[in-house]
């Protein structure tokens, strides 16, 4: 039996986070009630037309080029033509032939591996309405009835296609995460995943190791959770292995998750047999693309994470796990920096913000910059723990009383008595009443058992509430019992 | 009475009575709305009036001081029925429309309002403007006023014939493949078809996208130019529409001295009728009169357009009639169990046979497989239709032909054959393929019924075209007048006779 490996290409939909549609001038929304942003366009009365929406095309732009794509110096857009009660005009209005952009790529990390995959393109189109099922299937058949909110309709959306270039679900999960976090630094979109502002289809077939022939692939479509992404790929993979070394064909078909029992299954065939006419639209004129505004959108565009995370290994010496981390999200990154620039250590900044400051903006369900810890504080209380003044654990504590007093670090320290004891005297004092106290340990210790030496410190941070400075005690112990 | 003759009296001479106090809007509404009620039993000309509205509007016109009153203040209009209008119902001629309620108006029908025309109602039209006759209007057919056995032409059939009958002082049509410019042919009017993008299409229920433009129907060539100077114009709610560089001019030149008229042996090939000839070679003598020059020459891919059309269009319209699902507005069938049931009855109710054949032709030209033979081909075509004509306006400034190959044809004579009335607009589709401006004007009469000559210019030469139109017509002098005669009459019936054209809508359920 040969060794079977996946290949997986995937296509992302963004919804783009401009003021007004993709077509029309309504207000995109969400969670306003049912069909309170509709006019002529969006609705596809007789005799409306779609006008396209500039500020779109400049964020499509800004992915574009964000993945290193060509964008194309004339694009143009497309009819896609099928029935359904959430397109309203009976066709999307979609790029094909002539998209945006094309040829792009985007480098991301599986564990310590840079992985690159070829972007194919780019393109803008219009989403549909939400349709809601009345009924116990949740779907179109078999329900009661069904309403449709054309609030969400026309809204705009950027479509990339990648090539088939990523190996493993862990990869795709990867790509998809470290991609998410491209285009939320962009500013296009928020890419809220519940809300379905990002979505994906999944294509996945299986070859021969080492073969350069693709096989026949399934697709998994419109999904918005990294995991069951991961879930699907992988109960997939072994299914076109077991169909393929028994002997037999893998249908070219869609197929469904289900989280509940963890398999895909083929949606109905007939749903899938579209053919979508699709040919120029005429309602619209070509785009044509100046080069001078690409360069502007281009000069423009924000640091991304990738470079982000590059950089802060260099510039602040930071682990690539690190880096990364802090690198990822343009809110943190900015905060950790701002950390920095207050001129304290990079690294115990980098611990900080990733440990206790993320857990509790996690915690606050808030974002990095915002909530009453500001980098100021947190630079402070950083420069207390790497100046000595407090100890680690107890600098852990004047964290939980920045949120509760919001305070300035230094004074919570004084207020609640927890500055580090780095008295020589006052700690020598209490190390030599110790060793009078406890003869037998003294002993032992003489003896050769030196383990015991935690004993002594040990002691002392207890009777100091852990406010001794440890390395300072540690040496008091050593001198006093070898003395 | 008034006096006002309105089988003759012009837009023109109309605004300059109202302005010199001549006459009042309600006494020139009420000249079209006396006409309407003489003879619309005999031509159905609108599916919809609005008489009273009308008069009240004109009423207050005439209450307005004559500094804010819009520059076509009063003039009695007739609107095609295919350009929404807020809170009017606007059917397009279709079953699937017959109850529907625009929420918006159309732009060119806006800048009209904006100048305080007086609409009389809105016209018959083949049903999604598909067809030369009004005949494939669901509501009724309207008939030729100059012989009432005859068709208007059409789709804009319905404006033609209400202008030629005096019901109406001019109006608005839409041109696709000659929608205009043959029932303007055949009802003895002026028609025109700007260029492409000269007047925005918001608003106007969509055919075929990217060769629909609306355009004037009127008694005279000034006119044409009067309505077009209001209604062109960029729209920033069409895309395709298009800033132009100039304002259209009311034009006053007789003569044509220096211009080079090209005359397409193509366009005079077989099936132009031996009176329409004729009527056209006077004409073209006429030109040489008055100091232009004619000249035969090729525009070679000219037995191409007619097919490249017939897929380029109806491709089009498939996507563009796909909307009228029965799930937002309109028709909807009753009783569907499912979706697909739904969508099936609904269409197939609420569709006719033309826009059925159209619409499946147009699908079948876009399915996977057929795309590149039909539509792709078709494309191809179109681009060597607008490359003769390129190279044809290197040589000449105008390029005139026939409109029509024929005057007009009986009612029912060719609804039986979708090919012969495809051909009747042979004439006019290369036009709409190459997207220019034409216009056709009258020229005379064969067999007592008119004759159309078509005068084509170069993209956004509106204003040459005009110009050259106007010095035709003085020449011709074409001053007669519709007769309302019906030369069936005593042979045969001309169908539902006295039925208003107020209830045409409700007549269909009957």
């Amino acid at each position: 039996m040969p060794e079977w490996e996946p290949v997986i290409g995937l296509e992302i939909h963004v919804e783009l986070q401009t003021k007004t549609k993709m077509f029309c001038s309504c207000a995109l929304s969400f969670g306003d009630p049912p069909n309170t942003h509709t006019c002529p366009v969006c609705l596809a009365h007789p005799g409306a037309l779609p006008v396209v929406n500039k500020r779109a095309v400049e964020f499509a732009t800004r992915i574009a080029l964000a993945l290193d794509c060509t964008v194309q110096p004339r694009n143009v857009f497309h009819r896609k033509n099928y029935f359904y009660p959430d397109l309203p005009k009976a066709y999307q209005i979609s790029q094909f032939d002539e998209p945006l952009a094309v040829e792009g790529s985007f480098s991301y990390w599986v564990g310590d591996e840079q992985h690159t995959c070829r972007i194919n393109r780019v393109h803008m189109e219009e989403d549909a309405a939400k349709l809601v099922h009345a009924g116990e299937s949740g779907r179109i058949a078999g329900s009661e009835y069904s309403v449709v909110d054309f609030n969400r309709g026309g809204t705009p959306l950027v479509e990339i296609v990648t090539e088939p270039d990523i190996g493993s679900p862990a990869a795709a999960r990867e790509f998809l995460n470290q991609l998410r976090a491209t285009v939320m630094e962009l500013g296009v979109s928020d890419c809220n995943m519940e809300e379905g502002r990002v979505r994906w289809d999944a294509n996945i077939s299986v070859r021969p190791a080492g073969s350069t022939e693709l096989g026949v692939r399934t697709e998994l479509k419109n999904m918005n959770s990294f995991r069951f992404l991961q879930q699907a790929l992988e109960s997939e993979i072994p299914r076109q292995v077991g169909v393929l070394e028994a002997g037999g064909r893998i249908e070219q078909e869609t197929l469904h998750f289900d989280p509940e029992t963890g398999t895909t299954s083929p949606l109905r065939s007939k749903e899938e047999a579209h053919d979508y006419r699709y040919f120029p639209e005429p309602d619209l004129v070509p785009l044509v693309m100046d080069p001078a505004w690409i360069e502007e959108v281009r000069a423009a565009l924000p640091e991304l994470p990738a470079a982000r995370t590059q950089r802060f290994m260099l510039q602040y010496g930071l682990s690539r796990y690190d880096a990364f981390l802090l690198g990822e999200s343009g809110p943190l990154a900015r905060f950790y920096e701002q950390v920095v620039a207050v001129g304290v250590d990079p690294k115990a900044a980098a611990n900080w913000t990733m440990g206790e400051y993320l857990a509790y903006t996690n915690e606050a369900g808030i974002d990095p910059g915002q909530g009453f810890v500001t980098a100021e504080r947190l630079a402070a209380l950083v420069k207390l723990v790497t100046g000595g003044a407090v100890s680690f654990s107890a600098a852990k504590d004047v964290f939980r009383f920045m949120l509760e007093e919001h305070a300035e670090p230094a004074d919570l320290v004084e207020k609640h008595g927890l500055g580090q004891i780095s008295d020589q005297t006052a700690l020598a004092q209490l190390v030599a009443d110790l060793v009078a106290a406890s003869p037998e340990e003294v002993a032992a210790y003489r003896a050769g058992k030196e383990q015991l030496i935690g004993f002594f410190v040990g002691q002392v941070m207890k009777t100091t509430s852990g406010r001794a400075n440890p390395k300072l005690v540690n040496e008091l112990v050593r001198a006093a019992l070898t003395a | 009475m008034s006096g006002l003759d309105p089988l003759r009296l012009t837009a023109v001479e109309a605004k300059r009575l109202l302005v010199e106090g001549e006459t009042s809007a309600t006494e020139l509404t009420k000249t079209y709305l006396d006409q309407i009620a003489a003879h619309e039993g005999d031509v159905h000309a609108f599916i919809q009036l609005c008489g009273e509205e009308a008069a009240r509007y004109a009423a207050r016109i005439d209450q307005e001081a004559t500094a804010v009153r819009g520059a076509l203040a009063g003039l009695p209009t007739a609107i095609k029925d295919n350009m929404v209008t807020e809170g009017v119902v606007t059917t397009a001629g279709s079953r699937i429309l017959q109850n529907y309620t625009p929420v918006y108006t159309a732009t060119a029908v806006r800048k009209l309002f904006d100048q305080h025309i007086v609409m009389l109602g809105r016209t018959n039209l083949d049903e999604f403007a598909m067809g030369s006759s009004t005949e494939n209007s669901a509501f009724q057919v309207t008939r030729n006023p100059w012989d009432l056995a005859t068709v208007p032409g059409g789709s804009s059939g319905g404006t033609a014939a209400a202008v030629a009958a005096g019901e109406a002082l001019w109006g608005l049509g839409s041109d696709t493949g000659g929608s205009i410019r043959q029932p303007a042919s055949l009802c003895g009017i002026v028609g025109m078809k700007p260029t492409y993008g000269a007047v925005s299409r918001y608003g106007l229920i969509a055919f075929a996208s990217s060769l629909d433009q609306i355009g004037p129907l009127t008694r005279s060539v000034a006119d044409c130019a009067l309505l077009l100077r209001h209604i062109a114009g960029y729209d920033e709610c069409d895309s395709t529409s298009v800033r132009l560089p100039f304002e259209v001019e009311v034009p006053t030149a007789d003569r044509l001295d220096g211009l080079r008229f090209g005359v397409p042996v193509e366009y005079l090939a077989e099936g132009v009728e031996p009176g329409v000839r004729a009527r056209f070679e006077e004409t073209l003598r006429l030109i040489e009169e008055l100091g232009g020059r004619c000249q035969e020459m090729h525009l070679s891919h000219t037995e191409y357009a007619l097919a490249a059309y017939y897929i380029i269009a109806p491709a089009e319209a498939s996507a563009n009639l796909a909307r009228f699902d029965g799930v937002r507005y309109g028709y909807r069938a009753a009783g569907a169990e499912d979706l697909l049931e739904m969508y099936e009855r609904t269409r197939g109710e609420g569709f006719g046979p033309e826009v059925k054949r159209r619409i499946m032709i147009g699908t079948y030209a876009l399915s996977s497989g057929y795309y590149e033979a039909y539509y792709g081909q078709a494309q191809k075509v179109r681009r060597l239709v607008k490359e003769d004509f390129g190279a044809a306006f290197q040589d000449f400034d105008l390029i005139v032909s026939p409109t029509s190959p024929t005057v007009a044809f009986k009612v029912g004579s060719r609804t039986q054959d979708p090919l012969a009335m495809y051909q009747s607009d042979a004439c006019t589709i290369p036009v709409n393929l190459a997207g220019l401006p034409a216009v056709s004007i009258p020229c005379g009469l064969s067999d007592g019924l008119p004759v159309g000559f078509q005068i084509i210019g170069r993209a956004f030469s509106e204003n040459l075209v005009l110009r050259a139109a106007h010095a035709v017509e003085g020449a011709v002098g074409f001053d007669t007048a519709p007769t309302f005669r019906d030369s069936s009459a005593g042979v045969g019936s001309i169908g539902p006779g006295g039925l208003c054209a107020q209830d045409a809508r409700e007549a269909v359920d009957a």
